[in-house]
């Protein structure tokens, strides 16, 4: 096919002397992987070949490190998550409130509204709830307070997301600094709470000064309560999102603004439902928190599970049923460490460090199932020896 | 003319991962020579240039300059070969003075301005280019800047010139004063390169024109010897009849009304300056105009989606001859009065469609609200999604799949299929033929003619002339938000239209004075 190529000189003789030779194109492209490459079969495999390697480079570099046995350290982080019964209801319990976390911002972040206060949102509504227990409790019926209890922490939810929605609505303020800074604000409230509630300057309000409203246990299972109600809520947001009107608001207001204003979609509306939405849901996870798990409140108490929400829900790509996997790898990958951290006597440094190398190969590997990369045939690396490579 | 090749592509190959943008191309370009590239969108043709100004370097075949091999690896190399490029998009500062930009990133040493307004002038009296040199950019008009960058190229010395769709952004008569320049660089022994896809600027500046398809070089003719339909045959690989069926307009009634409507932007610049008209069923409206005059805020404020400073918008509805007014309505409001408008914008996946979603759900986007359930409807979207893609003849995998995965011309199938789905009685279209290739371009004109016939009010923005020339029943045209004149698409000439499409600025120039 090919016609006869005239001889090839080298660059060099026929440059004009004026002509400085610079090399300005790389060795490699980033290629965006075409539609029939992009298979659930290649993802799945990426994905697997990513954690292998990131548990052989942390086995690897135990080895050098400590001197254990990296197979008996995963083997131990496996039993930490799952091991026993004991241990494998408090992972799904762990499992359900970030799972509840995640759902709230879920709606949130698919309208591409950065809320970065779910934490807060949480926090506030859990204090809510402490309060209901704190001056309700003992006073009227305990549904009564139940009532009361799971009405308050929605509220506190609901008022503390839906204020800066209706900023960005009507101002445009930045919603991320906003949310961000609405955080703090539930913080110095909890601050508050503690020094009226317990005059012994203790850092939290316990079980013994919330006795009330506490969860019923189901079968025996303390968290079994908490665990149902988030798999419930977590099928009504895959509906909302997939299969309702308000759902397909979201998508299209956060694909583009433009095309919402163009089919007429009240853009403030949206945004201001969504976050109504998205409180309630924060408020839910600080009732769990709360009435259905520590039965106490103290400023730390959400532990960053607002913004470990984030991580869940983007890597899930906003769905909900897939963020019961990504919930499941980030609570087993924390109870797990913390497990090899008492059972070898480790730094909790070195548990976080190897959490960290997995996630970053996890969330890394997300790159090559988009993209690939591709030898630049021009360039002089190749020339020599010609042809191409797929790495 | 002599008969050295100024440059020569011998079996040039370039390849982007497994996309190959250009294949075997060989061609050449004398001295004294006005070479046109002609192909469509994606063919290839900027690619090709790219190579020569050095921004992209061939995977295989070589490049022969003045008979000698070059290996451009820089646009820095490419200058030292005297080839210079004029982009599509310029590359200028626009708080720097012409004489400034044009001197930018010359190394010699000393920046001496008298110097340099001396060789500008004396560049501009040769070629004949009005150029003020210590004008700054941003006080420029678009021609102004194509000259700026032109002679910034030539002060360099480039011998090779490439220009890249140049007459994009001219009125006709800027266009001839351009043309008019090319050819003296012809007569001054220069090799021009011009990229463009108008048949009939190729035909009237050109001496040959090489024809790109698909990446390859499918042949070079001499432009004296060919004709129109030759070349889009060449360039399109297949027999394409070029002809724009124009019935009469038949029973036209006042369908929309625009009259002195104002619309001012955030930093207080008039986008609308008492626009008044009247769109009729069963014709095509079409509003010529330089890009930016304001067309998009127009059909923006008819569709409910601009801001209104003054003025009305009336529609008689066809039914009960009911007036209905649309001023300070959005688009839901205009829907629910039983306004039936439809409105192709501009910006098709960032406005009427959503990129990331599938043929479906962006069917749904007119029509999700109907009913009282909560809950989506997906089965009549996806009936209209498939009887749309069989109609039109969309090339997608399915309805499912999401819409930016389609090219440019099946994009614009599914958006005009949606819009004309709902029986519109006003039908607006912005440039709905940008970037499509020629018979895609073609099926749009006959759903606008189709729609006419049907008794629908088509109003219709586009930028080629020749087109709205042959398609349009009145064009109207607009110059810095301003109607200058409706003329009849008959019997105008596009010099008529050039002139109105300049006029109001040529009026603000005259104040200023």
């Amino acid at each position: 096919m090919k016609k006869e190529k005239k001889s090839v000189k080298t660059a060099e003789n026929t440059l004009p002397s004026a002509v400085k030779k610079t090399e300005r194109e790389l060795p490699f492209y980033v290629v965006k992987r075409g539609d029939a490459e992009q298979t659930f079969g290649r993802a799945a495999l990426i994905r697997a070949s990513a954690i292998v390697i990131a548990l052989l480079l942390c086995g690897i570099a135990t080895i050098f490190v400590t001197g254990d046995n990296p197979i008996s350290i995963y083997a131990t982080m496996f039993k930490g998550a799952f091991g026993d019964a004991h241990n494998l209801w408090k992972t799904l319990q762990d499992l359900a409130i970030l799972l509840c976390v995640s759902l709230a911002v879920t709606p949130a972040f698919k309208m591409r509204f950065w809320n970065t206060g779910a934490e807060g949102q949480v926090l506030i509504s859990a204090l809510a709830t402490a309060m209901c227990m704190f001056y309700f409790g003992g006073a009227v019926p305990t549904p009564v307070l139940m009532l009361i209890m799971v009405a308050g922490s929605v509220l506190a939810g609901v008022i503390w997301a839906v204020i800066p929605a209706i900023f960005k609505a009507f101002w445009g303020t930045n919603e991320t600094l906003f949310t961000l800074m609405m955080n703090y604000v539930a913080i110095q409230l909890v601050e508050v709470f503690l020094k009226v509630a317990d005059k012994s300057g203790s850092n939290t309000v316990g079980p013994s000064l919330l006795k009330h409203g506490w969860f019923p246990e189901l079968f025996g299972q303390k968290y079994l309560l908490n665990i149902l109600i988030v798999a419930v809520l977590t099928v009504l947001v895959y509906i909302y999102l997939k299969y309702s009107k308000h759902g397909y608001e979201i998508s299209v207001v956060g694909e583009s603004e433009n095309t919402a204003r163009y089919i007429g979609v009240n853009v403030k509306k949206v945004i201001i439902r969504t976050m109504v939405v998205s409180g309630a849901l924060c408020g839910v996870a600080g009732l769990l928190l709360v009435a259905g798990t520590s039965h106490s409140i103290d400023s730390n108490l959400v532990g960053g599970r607002g913004f470990t929400a984030i991580m869940v829900s983007w890597l899930a790509k906003f769905n909900p049923l897939m963020m019961v996997l990504t919930t499941l790898l980030l609570v087993f990958l924390n109870r797990g460490s913390a497990e090899v951290t008492t059972k070898f006597g480790l730094n909790t440094a070195y548990s976080e460090i190897l959490t960290g190398v997995i996630l970053f190969f996890i969330i890394g590997c997300e790159f090559f199932i988009q993209y690939k990369i591709v030898a630049n045939r021009s360039h002089k690396l190749f020339k020599k020896k010609g042809g191409s490579e797929n790495v | 003319m002599n008969n050295v090749a100024a440059v020569e592509l011998v079996n040039v190959t370039k390849t982007f991962g497994s996309v190959v943008a250009n294949r075997n191309v060989n061609m050449d370009v004398k001295k004294g020579e006005i070479l046109a590239i002609l192909g469509e969108n994606g063919s290839g043709k900027t690619t090709l240039m790219n190579m020569l100004s050095g921004i992209y370097h061939p995977d295989e075949g070589q490049i022969f300059i003045d008979g000698k091999e070059a290996q451009i690896s820089s646009p820095k190399d490419a200058f030292a070969y005297r080839i210079g490029m004029i982009h599509q998009h310029f590359k200028l500062v626009d708080i720097f003075t012409a004489a400034e930009n044009i001197v930018l990133g010359i190394d010699d040493g000393k920046f001496d301005p008298k110097g340099i307004s001396k060789k500008v002038e004396e560049i501009s009296a040769k070629y004949g280019f009005e150029i003020d040199p210590s004008k700054k950019i941003y006080e420029m008009a678009v021609s102004e800047k194509q000259t700026v960058e032109i002679v910034k190229v030539l002060y360099r010395g480039a011998d090779i010139l490439i220009l890249d769709e140049p007459t994009a952004v001219l009125t006709p008569q800027e266009t001839q004063k351009l043309f008019a320049v090319l050819r003296q660089m012809r007569a001054d022994g220069k090799a021009v390169i011009i990229i463009t896809h108008k048949l009939h600027e190729v035909l009237s500046i050109s001496d040959r024109v090489a024809i790109l398809r698909k990446g390859e070089h499918i042949a070079t003719v001499n432009t004296a010897e060919t004709s129109e339909t030759e070349l889009t045959e060449l360039m399109v690989g297949q027999k394409v009849a070029l002809n724009i069926e124009r019935d009469a307009p038949q029973g036209c009634l006042d369908r929309l009304t625009v009259s002195h409507v104002n619309c001012v932007s955030r930093e207080g610049v008039k986008l609308l300056d008492d626009v008044s008209f009247t769109a009729k069923s069963g014709e095509i409206l079409g509003i010529a105009g330089i890009a930016g005059s304001g067309q998009r805020e127009l059909l923006e404020a008819i569709a409910g989606l601009q801001h209104l400073d003054g003025g009305e918008i009336t529609y008689v509805n066809p039914k009960n001859g009911e007036i209905v007014n649309l001023r300070d309505k959005n688009p839901k409001q205009i829907k629910e009065l039983g306004v039936r408008l439809s409105f192709v914008p501009e910006d098709r996946l960032g406005m009427g469609l959503v990129g990331n979603m599938d043929i479906t759900d962006n069917m749904m986007l007119r029509s999700y609200r109907r009913g009282k359930s909560m809950f989506l409807d997906r089965k009549r979207p996806k009936n209209l999604a498939e009887e749309i893609i069989k109609s039109l003849q969309v090339v997608t995998p399915g309805a499912g799949t999401p819409v930016r995965r389609l090219s440019g011309g099946n994009v614009q199938k599914v958006l005009v299929g949606r819009e004309i789905a709902s029986a519109p009685s006003v039908l607006m279209v912005a440039y709905p033929v940008r970037g499509l290739d020629i018979n895609s371009s073609y099926t749009i004109y006959n759903l606008l003619n189709t729609q006419k016939r049907n008794g629908v009010a088509v109003i219709f923005v586009g930028e080629d002339l020749d087109v709205l020339m042959e398609l349009c029943d009145r064009i109207m045209v607009i110059g810095s938000g301003k109607i200058t004149g409706i003329v009849d698409g008959r019997s105008c000439t596009k010099e008529e239209i050039g002139y109105l499409m300049t006029k109001t600025e040529k009026a603000e120039e005259g104040e200023n004075a």
